[in-house]
């Protein structure tokens, strides 16, 4: 075989993996599609969607509670965790000696590598008491633990690692020389941050935080463990949620006797699904449009 | 006799325990051009970066000695960095350009140190870009992104930006090596005009550069102080047999 025929056997063997792992997203969907067929049937999509009544017996599926779930118990979290993250991302890029930044960063780095299980754990233990015992009663409010509150918690806990990291990497894509630019002049350490670091990378900030987003949206089994599981729409930080990714590992196998049942569950994940991807190609949407102004 | 602007005494730099600097003591004269010259490697860009206090950013330093300038020791811990540097400019080896506009990169000096006033920063932008003769390029297009502009052209526009906040000292730490030949004699004749009004103290390993725009020469070799003095002496009648050496080009 002549080096050039090799070549490019290697790149068709190589084109294969990478296929394949485009092609797997849309095979999901489309099986997810195809699962969800029985529950889309029933009722208008819009329906399904805005109604509130969650009683499979009763072949009644109103997803709202668990999308409204989603959306509170994630925002909280990441109300929580984008302001900590940046400053402490800022922090390590642009103002720690060396030896503390390459203490804390490892630590970080562990944390993202720890196991959900164990965040959720970790909330059981102490953010719901905290929250039984201490919060809520402060606020004349009678809450389990079991809440929004808590699940935003540990969330924003989860999270924040990874956030922190990304925009890490990002602050430091900033070359040195650009900052000197700004200290030379006599800017002290936050205006160059202010003008130089963050008005270069905003773009990749706000891509990180969308993607930050994301992986909270799917995030399941510390939430599942801390939040409550109520079907009820949420109306404060105190009350239990249901999100999606809990409604379907809590619930999948169990009760599939019900009828359109198990389409529900499918129609669940695709909606999830349909989230994260949004959230995704959100992320590289602004990458591409903010990259073009500059 | 000549006013001395910057006088280093007894100076000595430690980096990670190793010394870089040792014992350097030279006082630069006032309005002219200092060239620092020695082989790559001998400490030119951290004594340069010594005299605005940007040696220490990364790296925690060790210092020992004087650099005192207007009778302040610039190593002093508690001095004033922001005051420092708007007394002390620099333009770096390679154009950095701030992520802002023409415009907004020449006047960000006077921004930052508390001046909005909006005639006054139109003047004092085109005043400086008409002493880097950039004015007639860019008068036109101010509110272009800077990073639009040729290599050679955003250096001129560092310059410009490094003079808006009324420096008395320029350092220039080979400044003109990522230009095409006729952007950096561009710039080197912009150095020669200016050095009536400002210090410059100009850093470059090639010879002939030094030879071209120095009034005065400082040779560094290993991290030592080997011979400083009046240019035309230096390079005519260089006392020590290392800097002969080095001016022969044994050093390459
Ligand atoms: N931040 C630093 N950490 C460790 N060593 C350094 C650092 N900066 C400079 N040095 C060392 O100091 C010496 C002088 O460097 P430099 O001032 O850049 O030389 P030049 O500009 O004359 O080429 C070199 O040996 C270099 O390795
Ligand atoms: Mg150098």
């Amino acid at each position: 075989m002549t080096r050039y025929s090799r070549d490019r056997v290697i790149s068709s063997v190589l084109f294969v993996p990478a296929v394949f792992s485009s092609i797997l997203l849309f095979v999901m969907v489309i099986v997810l599609f195809w699962k969800s067929e029985a529950i889309l049937s029933t009722k208008p999509l819009v329906d399904l969607l805005l109604s509130s009544s969650w009683r499979p017996v009763a072949g009644n599926f109103g997803y709202l509670p668990f999308i409204m779930g989603t959306i509170w118990v994630t925002a909280l979290a990441m109300i929580l965790a984008i302001p900590i993250s940046l400053l402490s991302a800022i922090y390590l890029s642009e103002y720690a000696p060396p030896r503390i930044r390459d203490t804390i960063q490892p630590v970080i780095d562990l944390l993202s590598g720890i196991p959900s299980v164990i965040f959720g754990l970790f909330g059981i233990l102490l953010i719901i008491p905290l929250i039984k015992n201490s919060v809520a009663p402060l606020l004349g409010i009678n809450s389990s633990g079991y809440c929004i509150l808590a699940g935003g918690l540990v969330l924003a806990i989860m999270v924040f690692p990874i956030l922190i990291s990304l925009s890490f990497e990002v602050f430091q894509t900033v070359p040195r020389e650009m900052r000197e630019a700004a200290l030379g002049l006599g800017a002290t350490n936050w205006e160059a941050v202010k003008h130089v670091v963050l008005k270069k990378t905003y773009p990749g900030v706000i891509a990180v935080i969308i993607l930050g987003f994301s992986r909270a949206f799917g995030e399941t089994m510390a939430v599942l463990m801390v939040v409550g599981n109520v079907a009820r729409v949420p109306s404060s930080v105190f009350d239990p949620a249901y999100p999606l990714p809990a409604l379907i590992a809590n619930n999948y196998g169990e009760m599939m006797s019900i009828p359109l049942y198990d389409s529900a569950l499918m129609f669940a994940a695709l909606l999830l699904l349909a989230i994260v991807v949004i959230f995704n190609l959100m992320a590289q949407y602004v990458l591409m449009i903010l990259r073009k102004v500059e | 006799m000549n006013e001395t602007e910057i006088s280093i005494k007894n100076f000595s730099l430690y980096i990670e325990n190793r010394q870089i600097l040792k014992n350097i003591s030279v006082d630069i004269p006032k309005n002219q051009i200092t060239a620092i010259i020695g082989p790559s490697g001998c400490g030119k860009t951290t004594l340069l970066r010594s005299i605005n206090r940007m040696v220490d950013l990364y790296t925690p330093v060790l210092a020992e000695g004087e650099i005192i300038i207007n009778g302040k020791n610039v190593l002093d811990p508690d001095i004033n960095l922001s005051l420092l540097r708007k007394n002390v400019g620099m333009i770096a080896q390679a154009p950095n350009p701030l992520p802002l506009s023409i415009y907004d990169n020449v006047v960000y000096g006077l921004r930052i140190h508390g001046i909005h006033e909006r005639s006054a920063l139109d003047t004092r932008a085109e005043q400086c870009l008409q002493s880097v003769g950039l004015w007639s390029e860019v008068h036109d297009r101010l509110k272009d992104p800077a990073s639009q502009l040729s290599l050679g052209q955003q250096q001129r526009l560092c310059l410009a930006r490094a003079l808006a906040v009324e420096p008395e000292i320029l350092l220039c730490d080979e400044t003109t090596s990522a230009l095409d030949p006729i952007s950096a004699r561009h710039i080197e004749n912009e150095l020669i005009c200016l050095k009536n009004d400002y210090t410059i103290v100009f850093v470059t390993h090639i010879l002939r550069q030094a030879k071209r725009l120095a009034d005065y020469v400082v040779f560094l070799y290993l991290g030592e102080l080997v011979e400083h003095g009046p240019a035309h002496e230096v390079f005519t009648n260089p006392q020590d047999p290392r800097t002969k050496a080095y001016l022969e080009g044994v050093f390459g």
